[in-house]
């Protein structure tokens, strides 16, 4: 960078800024055909939202990571406040919400709480004196910062948010050292327990996907639909797809939420595997930029959270891939950057947001001065 | 664990490292994954899913062929195929069933007997089977449910065709009607051409037999269709085949008049070509009207059938089966020259015949009568004594040789073939022996002989030509007919007694033609319906008890073209029901005008033709209860 950008433009993170700008430039793209050619109603607001979002980003990505050290308990404390505040409207209106209404913008706090989670799991972890890595003391705490704000969720119910934060928090204290006989354990829990929840813990409908899943050719036309439609959409498009505005499935409307979970889809049937590839290789990009943040960051609280976070995008970036492409069950999670949605690309421009003020601060080694 | 490991924070910086590696490493084999699968399906499996997508997009829908016409004789039309728009349900898509009967019966002005039938089929309707709502729709009306079609899932609104026959009633058990086809045909053959709405087969008559010939090819229509099934445009549309046109042997003007002339009568007329075989007319009335049984049969319309005693389900002229009465002395004569009888060898009538303690009566007293006098009076003594003398085993293979008894190839569903009995046979039906007065009774025609109109009909066209004509219901070229084995001479004796019945001093003497230069020939017969019981002859009392009226016939006498035969069922006499009928009929071959003219008078008296009496009918019953009909009215 020479004397012709102003030294605050070329001091942003331009790297990740290309990453995400293709990835909502080629989101936008597939949705501006979903819509049958039409900026409006998917391809317009997506990228107005990436800008505004991109520019609260920028700001974020000026704090200090102190800041974010300083607020994270707060943070964890006040959308705990707010999932119970939900939990009374929803009991108080008869019926489930899980979104406040703050007029300008709805705030959905199970889907905030996913990155705070990380944020906490890593403040406690920065707190916690290195030796102690191996008792008690490191667990308990964690089970309870999981425990709350899940109960909360599966009131609600909404499983796919517990799945998260567990997640969340799992991939912290994996990086945090915890000895691997817990997440051995854990893996053996899972294994004993999911049948017992899949029988007594899921309703219906839930069960429903779960079998589904396994089998979607049993009801092509009911709830295995959704996976069905998914793989033709895929399948179809073949290596180079059927060329741009020309998917059947998803201007036909035969491909469900083509627009916000099945986005995918909706672009494998146009630009085929190629298009697949491409926006794989970004993910991989973003990925990368990440984790080399984290590994390049010199406090535990940075590292921590900054590997914390691109693990967050990634659960979004795997569960949605899987169950497009028929390897997971359908569950209602959209494709970062790409599926047309304000909560989801809310939670992803923080968590990128985060990353990037990590990367401009990656602070000193402990016991080095600063 | 303390004296074990210190953990400092480097080391923990370390693990960091090395765990996070490992992440990442896990991530990049999740991306693989998601690479090799999407490939799996789009390379490897490209083929089939595009297949999928492509039945996704695009909607065949079959265009059900049209119906191959029924042609009479000389290629006026019997049954048709009429453009028209048509409303149908599937029952698979329909969510709302009531709502739905109820909207289509308001916008389509449906009778509650419609709606009724509906609701009834719909209950027995599997999946994709498609139920008729109506047929024969203006446009207006087709286009009131058209535009409505978003809110009415399940129906299907289409233009096509649907089978006309003109003639209505009097062609309805020669040609038989179309119907949906029935669950049990469709679990058979799967075609998907059976569930295409609008899309009927035979269910009766020819149109069961012929099915093959007149069914055609379906055509497709290809449309791009959104998931929704809102059409986005028209592909490629492929034409239907028709079938094929069946040109019948009979002249439909004649059928038609015969099926008229019937009137009130439960009867059928049969007239053969004696020198072809050809059926120039079958009719059989009381009748259904195929035209209304092809659109569904409805509550009221069944019922006013079903309690019909006669019996208008049943073709008459094929399945009705009758003692022939006296109608059958002409056969006993060939048999009496065959084994030598003088023809003009007298027997004395005194009003009946003794045999052993029993006397076989007669109708009267006709004193000294030979052969041909004997026919022209039906005289039963004459057949008793020279029956008896040759005895009926030598009487039955002559019944046979003229077609009693017999089953003929013809493509008709069913037809029943009587019995002509002999010593064999009454020893293996009922293990008894064959008695004088068994013959007694058969040679004139009672007891254990029993035959259709049909044979009568054909009986009398092989006596008239003295050729073994084959009965023929399909037009086409065929070999000519041998001679039978009855020489001239025989044959004229008969012939000429028969002649005498109409034109001599006969019993059918009312009914001779009403022209100077061709008469016809015939014999009238009665048959008991029970015994004889006391002063009650079976010419009066309830109407199911009696006799018969049957009248065979054949013109013109001296150059034989047609042979006929009328059966009337409980007519009460073969003159006084049968032959008037027969002469119209013959009438109607060589002067139209004047039989139509004989025809009119009878129907003002009758409440009008058949369609204005069935309306009338049908108007009765409406405000009747009715029960269900059931799902196959012809099993």
């Amino acid at each position: 960078m020479n004397g012709i950008v102003p030294a605050p433009i070329a001091a942003l993170p331009w790297r990740v800024i290309f990453i995400l700008m293709a990835l909502v430039g080629f989101g936008a793209t597939v949705l501006y055909s979903a819509a049958g050619g039409n900026f409006s109603p998917w391809a317009g607001k997506h990228v107005m939202r990436f800008v505004i979002l991109l520019g609260m980003v920028i700001i974020m990505s000026q704090m200090k990571l102190e800041f974010w050290k300083s607020i994270t308990l707060p943070l964890y404390l006040l959308l705990l406040l707010m999932l119970v505040v939900v939990e009374l409207m929803g009991f108080v209106g008869g019926g489930s919400q899980r979104w406040i209404n703050l007029g300008i913008i709805t705030l959905q706090p199970s889907e905030l709480m996913k990155p705070v989670m990380v944020l906490a799991a890593a403040w406690f972890f920065d707190r916690l004196p290195p030796s102690r890595i191996f008792g008690i003391d490191a667990v308990w705490p964690l089970g309870a910062l999981l425990l709350l704000p899940s109960a909360l969720v599966i009131i609600q119910p909404d499983f796919d948010a517990a799945i998260a934060y567990a997640f969340g928090l799992g991939v912290v204290g994996f990086m945090a050292g915890l000895p691997l006989i817990y997440f051995w354990g854990a893996g053996a829990g899972v294994a004993v327990l999911a049948p017992l929840v899949y029988f007594f813990g899921l309703k219906p409908y839930q069960q429903d996907r779960v079998l589904i899943f396994l089998s979607p050719e049993n009801d092509p036309l009911g709830a295995g639909y959704h996976i069905t439609q998914s793989k033709i959409a895929i399948g179809s498009g073949g290596i180079f797809g059927k060329g741009f505005g020309n998917g059947t499935q998803s201007h036909l409307a035969y491909l469900p939420e083509g627009h916000t979970d099945f986005v995918f889809a909706t672009m494998a049937e146009e630009w085929g595997i190629v298009g697949g590839f491409f926006i794989l290789f970004l993910y991989f990009l973003l990925m990368r930029w990440g984790l080399t943040v984290a590994m390049q960051s010199k406090t535990r609280y940075g590292q921590l959270v900054a590997a914390g976070l691109t693990c967050t995008i990634f659960f979004y970036i795997m569960i949605n891939l899987l169950m497009v492409v028929g390897l997971a069950p359908v569950a209602g999670i959209p494709l970062p950057f790409v599926s047309h949605g304000g909560s989801s690309m809310l939670t992803m421009m923080l968590c990128v947001g985060i990353i990037m003020s990590i990367e401009r601060h990656p602070g000193a080694k402990r016991g080095q001065f600063q | 664990m303390k004296i074990e490991k210190q953990i400092t924070s480097g080391q923990l910086d370390f693990t960091f490292t090395r765990r996070a590696a490992f992440v990442s490493g896990v991530q990049a084999a999740i991306g693989l994954t998601v690479a090799a699968r999407m490939s799996y399906i789009a390379v490897a499996d490209n083929e089939k899913y595009k297949l999928l997508a492509e039945s996704n997009r695009v909607n065949l829908t079959i265009i059900p062929p049209r119906r191959g016409w029924f042609i009479d004789r000389f290629g006026k039309a019997i049954a048709t195929n009429r453009a028209d728009f048509r409303v149908d349900i599937i029952p698979d898509r329909l969510t709302k069933k009531e709502e739905t009967v109820q909207t289509l019966a308001e916008l389509l002005a449906l009778s509650t007997d419609d709606v009724d039938r509906i609701h009834r089929e719909l209950k027995n309707a599997q999946g994709f089977q498609p139920v008729q709502v109506a047929d024969g729709l203006d446009y207006d009306r087709f286009a009131a449910v058209s535009v409505r079609l978003p809110d009415l899932p399940g129906v299907s609104p289409r233009q096509g065709y649907s089978r006309f026959y003109p003639s209505g009633a009097a062609v309805g058990h020669l040609i038989g009607y179309v119907g949906m086809v029935s669950a049990e045909e469709y679990q058979k053959n799967k075609k998907p051409l059976l569930i295409t709405p609008g899309f009927k087969v035979g269910k009766d008559g020819l149109e069961k037999t012929l099915e093959d010939r007149l069914q055609g090819e379906p055509g497709a229509k290809r449309t791009e269709v959104t998931a929704r099934g809102k059409i986005v445009r028209d592909l490629t549309t492929r034409p239907d085949t028709p079938g094929k046109p069946v040109q019948l042997t009979i002249d439909i003007d004649l059928h038609n008049y015969a099926a008229r002339r019937l009137g009130l009568e439960s009867g059928s007329v049969v007239v053969f070509d004696c020198l072809t075989g050809d059926i120039i007319t079958m009719a059989s009335m009381p009748c259904y009207d195929p035209n209304s049984f092809s659109d569904g049969i409805g509550r009221v319309e069944w019922k006013m059938l079903n309690s019909d005693d006669h019996l208008p389900m049943l073709n008459k002229a094929l399945q009705g089966l009758y003692p022939p009465g006296s109608t059958l002395k002409p056969v006993a004569g060939l048999a009496m020259l065959r084994q030598g009888i003088d023809p003009e060898e007298m027997v004395m009538c005194n009003g009946g015949y003794r045999l052993g303690n029993r006397v076989f009566k007669c109708l009267g007293r006709h004193g000294p009568v030979n052969m041909t006098t004997a026919i022209m009076k039906s005289c039963n003594t004459y057949f008793y004594a020279i029956g008896r003398r040759i005895g009926y085993d030598n009487i039955a293979p002559v019944a046979r040789e003229l077609g009693l008894g017999q089953e003929f190839p013809l493509p008709f569903p069913s037809q029943r073939y009587g019995t002509v009995p002999d010593s064999a046979w009454k020893m293996r039906k009922h293990d008894q022996k064959w008695t004088e007065s068994d013959t007694l009774n058969a040679v004139i025609g009672q007891g254990f002989i029993i035959a259709s109109p049909f044979q009568l009909g054909l009986m009398t066209a092989r006596i008239a030509s003295g050729l073994n004509i084959q009965p023929e219901i399909l037009m086409r070229k065929r070999a000519v007919a041998k001679p039978l084995s009855f020489p001239k001479a025989h044959l004229d004796v008969v012939r000429e007694g028969m002649n005498l019945v109409v034109n001599g001093a006969g019993t059918a003497v009312r009914s001779r033609l009403p022209f100077e230069n061709i008469t016809m020939a015939g014999k009238t017969g009665t048959a008991q319906v029970r015994r004889i019981a006391g002063s009650q002859r079976g010419q009066s009392g309830a109407w199911k008890y009696r006799d018969h009226g049957l009248f065979v016939c054949f013109a013109p006498v001296d150059q034989p073209r047609y042979g006929a035969a009328v059966v009337i069922e409980h007519g009460m006499g073969g003159a006084r029901a049968a032959a008037p009928i027969a002469k119209d009929v013959l009438t109607f071959i060589y002067d139209r005008a004047q039989a139509m003219a004989s025809l009119e008078a009878l129907e003002a008296g009758w409440g009008g033709n058949i369609e204005q009496r069935m309306a009338a009918k049908y108007a009765f019953f409406q405000n009747q209860p009715a029960p269900p009909p059931p799902l196959d009215p012809l099993a």
